[in-house]
């Protein structure tokens, strides 16, 4: 009897990379060309997979920092000692290594433009990277929906894309470091700086919340405590990789 | 352990069931709540992914991948809605 064959939507495709640049000391940007790259949406992820040679697989989520429009597809992949999959990412990949990865994946924690705004985009640390793309897409596409980040880093070091973030409504705040000649905030996203800096909740802006857990829930839990409605929040928790 | 959320497992679920399940809007067996699945809590780095209410802590999801195969234990998710935000 003939089988019906059972068609997988989501394959893995080796991927191969074009540039690996450095974001910071632990960080770096991965630039990738999928030749069967479908494309993706601005706040996607994919699955990466490393095989060894004795056959032993790990498999992590990185979201895509880079807008649907951009020539390559970039991952930014922060290194964590203790973790299976980034130290080779960050430290051993070179130009011409191939990667396999599948996606793009997930449709919940995306921008789209018709979805309207105004959008509040919150980003602890890496937590920043799917929100970049969502930047990086709504400047390409010359979008009017009013977009604002508010971005939390450990230190002036550890910003992620200092080079492009004055291109944005940006606030930018330090939790553990105060430096020298800082315009910038320091100390943690919490009610007050949100009350200042984020939307009033009458706009009803479109929220979208990436980063650790514990960073997750406080500014979730602080935005509903300000008048904002839950419904139109969207959060994208991650944790050691 | 790794906690997450159903983020994490959304390309497990695609590849098992073809569409993308975070906006997804599942009713807990246990408790009754309503959430996407997105907001699922997610425990990786055990033989399989759990993904459990983060209202009442309850089991939704159980997925194990064996030599490439996913299994998926729905149990704990009553009902299960294809209603995305946008």
């Amino acid at each position: 009897m003939e089988r019906t064959a059972v068609r997988r939507r989501l394959n893995w495709q080796l991927a191969r990379v074009v540039e690996v640049v450095a974001e910071t000391s632990r960080t770096k940007s991965i630039a990738l060309d999928a030749t069967d790259w479908p494309g993706h949406l601005a706040g996607q992820h994919v699955d990466v997979r490393l095989t060894a040679e004795d056959g032993y697989q790990a498999q992590r989520s990185y979201s895509i920092a880079s807008a649907p429009g951009d020539e390559h597809l970039v991952l930014t992949v922060e290194r964590l000692d203790e973790g299976e999959v980034s130290p080779y990412l960050t430290e051993e990949l070179r130009p011409g290594d191939e990667l396999e990865l599948r996606g793009p994946i997930g449709g919940y924690f995306v921008w789209r433009e018709s979805l309207g705004g105004p959008i509040l985009l919150v980003g602890g640390g890496s937590g920043v990277v799917p929100l970049r793309a969502m930047l990086r897409h709504h400047r390409a596409i010359a979008s009017e929906v009013p977009a604002r980040l508010v971005y939390s880093a450990r230190t002036r070091d550890d910003l992620l894309y200092r080079g492009e973030l004055g291109d944005y409504e940006t606030t930018i705040t330090l939790t553990r470091e105060r430096p020298e000649h800082w315009d910038g905030r320091t100390g943690r996203v919490d009610h007050d700086l949100l009350a200042e800096t984020a939307w009033p909740p009458g706009e009803r802006p479109l929220v979208y919340v990436c980063g650790p857990t514990g960073f997750v829930e406080a500014v979730a839990e602080a935005l509903v405590a300000l008048g904002h409605d839950a419904n139109r929040i969207r959060t994208e928790r991650f944790g050691p990789t | 352990m790794i906690e997450l959320d159903g983020n994490a497992i959304a390309g497990d679920l695609l590849e098992v069931f073809g569409v993308d399940l975070t906006e997804a809007t599942t009713v807990c067996a246990a408790c009754g709540t309503s959430s996407f699945m997105a907001e699922a809590v997610v425990y990786m780095g055990g033989p399989g992914r759990v993904a459990r209410c983060r209202s009442c802590g309850d089991v939704h999801i159980v997925l194990v991948t064996i030599r490439g195969i996913t299994c998926v234990d729905m149990r704990g998710i009553a009902r299960l809605q294809m209603t995305g935000m946008a």
